[in-house]
């Protein structure tokens, strides 16, 4: 990689506009089923989003539904704190069905 | 496509920095997460040097899609028919998707996409050499399909368990689509050998001028790819050079005699007790040659693009005046 990739350049030649603001896809798949992320895209607003998403994520029917949510605007956990963030819930095992045993004469519950 | 090997960068052609078995904790983190198929996601820890791999060889694939369109376009309106038309329309818009996919899973590493397009035209950054070459006659768009895309599926469908989640899901999506690429390539293929002789012997040299190029595209011999082993370790390259083109060369070779074609390789042979067929030396001076610019459509190829990119700056100005101007006039009419 050269010097002024290493220092996040473009070799001296800086774009000639800002590039356009960039758009988090989100697709149902089918009636029924959750969005999903599936990958984002540069638009210039949110109609044009949608309808690049349209283009470049569903020309073969994947989707019914689309959402674009701007890349700024989403909040994340952070994955550095994963496993303090995940842990509290893997101690409460009651939360799941298969923790409480059922007298045989129950058959179905 | 196309990926290409990491080597073909004569730039980083000395080997990446090592791991240390003995890194810091969060290095053990992130290769106990590889050995165990486990995926990296963006915002994980990782390796400098991971990253930098990652960026260089997503950014070159996404670039190879892109440039990739050029050869096949050149032949939309001169398909033979509306039929044939229609589909090279939608195999280049897939493959203008694939660079899409591809650049967004690299922004993910942290480069921007205008950051990219410049690497691509200054000249900096590779594509596949494939596309290199020239689209001389109709045969040629049935030979891109059926052999290119074709070595292309080899090629992809180990990256499709890479190690870095969005190269990953970027690739099972780009391989749903390549099928239909190869298929709609073989199907011009058998329209022409079944064809008149001109047809035929159209075919014919089509193949004798592709063969050799799409065998180098594999990268260079395992022996001289100093990249791979790093990049096995890390789950990014899974299968080597050498293994893909053999793959390849197994699947190809009866392809092609079912449509009548011969295989420039006087060396072509089965052997019966590899189970694989054997084939002669790939002229590797040719190869990087073209990969160092001097191939017949380097410049050609680079100079489309630049062209094209430039000449589609007045609408993406426009664009986003008119998405500023448009959200400024809501404001005012909210206000
Ligand atoms: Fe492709
Ligand atoms: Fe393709």
């Amino acid at each position: 990689m050269s010097e002024d990739e290493k220092q996040g350049g473009t070799g001296g030649r800086r774009p000639l506009v800002q590039e356009w603001p960039l758009w988090e896809v989100f697709i149902r798949s089918k009636q029924g089923l959750d969005h999903k992320h599936c990958g984002s895209l540069h638009a210039t607003d949110a109609k044009q989003a949608i309808q690049m998403a349209r283009d470049v994520y569903t020309r073969r029917n994947e989707g019914v539904s689309i959402w674009v949510v701007p890349s700024n605007a989403i909040t994340a956990s952070d994955p550095g704190e994963r496993e303090a963030f995940v842990d509290p819930m893997a101690d409460k095992i009651f939360r799941h069905p298969t923790f409480y045993e059922l007298p045989d004469e129950v058959k179905h519950m | 496509m196309y990926t290409q090997s990491m080597d073909t960068d004569p730039e980083t052609r000395n080997p990446v920095a090592k791991v240390s078995a003995v890194g810091r904790p969060e290095e053990q983190r992130f290769q106990a997460t590889v050995d165990a198929e486990g995926k990296i996601e963006p915002r994980d820890w990782m390796p400098e040097a991971y990253r930098k791999t990652l960026l260089r060889q997503i950014s070159q694939h996404a670039h190879s899609e892109i440039i990739g369109m050029f050869p096949e376009g050149n032949w939309i309106s001169r398909a033979p028919s509306l039929k044939r038309k229609a589909i090279l329309i939608a195999k280049v818009q897939d493959e203008a998707g694939h660079g899409l996919y591809l650049y967004s899973a690299a922004e993910t590493l942290g480069q921007s996409r205008d950051e990219m397009m410049a690497a691509l035209h200054s000249g900096r950054a590779k594509y596949s050499s494939i596309f290199n070459y020239p689209t001389l006659t109709w045969a040629d768009v049935g030979m891109i399909g059926w052999l290119v895309d074709g070595a292309a599926i080899m090629n992809q469908i180990p990256l499709c368990r890479c190690s870095y989640g969005p190269y990953a899901r970027a690739m099972i999506r780009v391989c749903k689509e390549e099928s239909f690429h190869q298929r709609q390539g073989f199907d011009i293929m058998l329209s022409l050998s079944k064809g008149t002789a001109d047809q035929k012997a159209m075919a014919q040299e089509s193949l004798d001028r592709w063969w050799w190029p799409v065998l180098a595209m594999f990268g260079p011999p395992d022996a001289d790819s100093v990249h791979s082993g790093q990049s096995a370790q890390w789950k990014i390259k899974r299968v080597s050079n050498d293994e893909l083109r053999q793959k390849f060369i197994d699947a190809t070779v009866p392809q092609a005699e079912l449509l009548g074609l011969r295989i420039p390789d006087e060396k072509l042979k089965w052997n019966t007790q590899t189970g694989h067929y054997d084939f002669g030396p790939i002229d590797w001076d040719d190869f990087w040659r073209v990969v160092n610019g001097e191939g017949p459509c380097n410049k050609e190829r680079l100079a489309a693009r630049v062209k094209a990119y430039e000449e589609g700056q007045w609408v993406r100005d426009a664009a986003m005046a008119y998405a500023v101007k448009r959200k400024a006039r809501q404001h005012k009419e909210a206000a």
